[in-house]
């Protein structure tokens, strides 16, 4: 039920935004984020954006993992 | 979802293997580890993706009652389905509340009788239905973790502001904290952490969990919803027991702040006020729900829509409440796979799509662990 999927914010009207994932678009309600930008994720649930996806932190996670990998082979 | 960008970097198998080999090198020599997972998101997702079977004995995965379907009580399903019964009301809700059963029926087995219950993506969605049809009382039930609840005040404020006067909810609304204290007094269950929530995180942040680990010597780690975050969770907090620590921290920080969402905590605060609630399982906790404040009485259903739900009864064979609580694993419930399956379900766990029993069922090991036993 707290499932929430990343989706990319493709275009902006107030309070109110179109989010894109593989294709599909929804429109979406950022009234509960700050700060977002066309071309930012967003995780998305119930319609609503509730958290801006730090990219930054995303690929230091991602960096993270894949010495794992590395090591896992 | 292949191909999605921060999906697909979160399930890489190589590395899965990577972080279990690890896991079993931290884990060496460790007495039994037991932790538990308290959202039903991960508790789907661990089974799905056969996390179990990654680690190595000593580590043993519970499933708490994190599943908000799955925790709300028989009575308030049974005054849904009232609700519905009434001819001037039209029940918007969530999927996943359409099969659960009541003490005799379901909103589902209501809707082929003609009542008017709608399946929803947004509370927005069921605002917009007050709007088209003034004639008629729109019920939303409100059922959710602070994940969902924030959605919900919206569409309340937003009704009140709009002079919406016919959009009503009724607040099943939980809050994790509470949940998590009383599993943590429960020594039947040996816990030495928890796997906590990926997006009710989202919105509370880290500092609700800390009396975790500072009064009761809990682990805790943040972790979001794929195979790789939960695995590196796992690693997180096994590395926590054996260097005999004890804190929150987050493995999910793309999406974890410290402070959560202000935006959305304000938003909670303004439309909601704490109040006792009964779980499934847990019994009743106080502060651990979500009652609609006074200044938007309008909009609170039972208040304003006078119905009167059968007499609440419980299948007397139906274990939900103990595998709720972690002490019984879906497999030990006499009516699990017989009686009790996805299509023909007794217990909220079987007929969610995120409950444990339903879970286990579709994706389950025949053999797995992970109970304290009946």
């Amino acid at each position: 039920m707290c499932l929430g999927v990343p989706m990319r914010v493709v275009e902006i009207n107030g309070d109110m935004a179109v989010a894109e994932i593989t294709g599909v678009r929804r429109s979406i309600s950022l009234q509960l984020v700050e700060d977002v930008q066309v071309g930012d994720y967003v995780i998305v649930h119930a319609g609503f954006a509730i958290q801006v996806l730090d990219e930054a932190e995303a690929q230091e996670t991602i960096r993270l993992l894949q010495e794992f990998g590395v090591q896992g082979g | 979802m292949s191909g999605v960008k921060f999906v697909e970097e979160f399930r890489d198998g190589a590395i899965a293997r990577g972080l279990a080999r690890r896991i079993a090198e931290v884990a060496r020599g460790l007495p039994e580890v037991r932790l538990m997972e308290v959202c039903g998101t991960h508790t789907m997702a661990i089974y799905r993706n056969g996390i179990r079977q990654l680690l190595p004995e000593n580590i043993v995965l519970i499933s708490g009652p994190g599943c908000p379907v799955c925790v709300t009580p028989n009575d308030y399903i049974d005054r849904a389905i009232a609700f519905a019964r009434r001819p001037d009301v039209t029940v918007c809700t969530f999927g996943d509340m359409v099969r659960v059963p009541g003490s005799s029926s379901s909103l589902e087995l209501e809707k082929s009788r003609r009542a008017d219950v709608r399946v929803v993506y947004s509370p927005l969605d069921a605002v917009e239905v007050a709007v088209q049809n003034p004639g008629r009382k729109v019920v939303f039930l409100g059922v959710g973790f602070e994940t969902t609840a924030p959605t919900v005040a919206a569409a309340i404020e937003l009704a009140a502001a709009k002079g919406v006067d016919n959009f009503f909810v009724s607040s099943a609304h939980k809050v994790m904290p509470p949940a998590l204290a009383a599993l943590t007094a429960d020594a039947r269950l040996g816990l030495k952490g928890f796997i906590l929530p990926a997006h009710v995180s989202a919105i509370i942040g880290v500092v609700p969990y800390q009396f975790l680990a500072a009064k009761h010597g809990m682990a805790g780690v943040i972790a979001g919803f794929e195979p790789l975050d939960i695995l590196q969770g796992i690693l997180m907090l096994v590395e926590q027991v054996a260097e005999g620590r004890a804190a929150i921290e987050v493995q999910y920080t793309r999406v974890v702040r410290e402070e959560g969402n202000p935006r959305a905590l304000a938003l909670l605060e303004r439309v909601f006020q704490p109040c006792d609630a009964e779980w499934r399982g847990l019994g009743m906790i106080a502060g651990s729900g979500l009652a609609i404040r006074a200044e938007y009485a309008a909009h609170q259903a039972e208040a304003n829509i006078i119905v009167e739900p059968e007499q609440t009864v419980v299948h007397p064979s139906c274990r939900c409440g103990e595998v709720l609580r972690g002490l019984l694993h879906p497999r030990e419930c006499p009516l699990f796979g017989t009686v009790c399956t996805p299509e023909t379900p007794v217990g909220a766990c079987m007929v969610s799509t995120e409950g444990t029993c339903a879970a286990c069922y579709k994706y389950g090991a025949p053999a797995e662990e992970g109970s304290v036993g009946g």
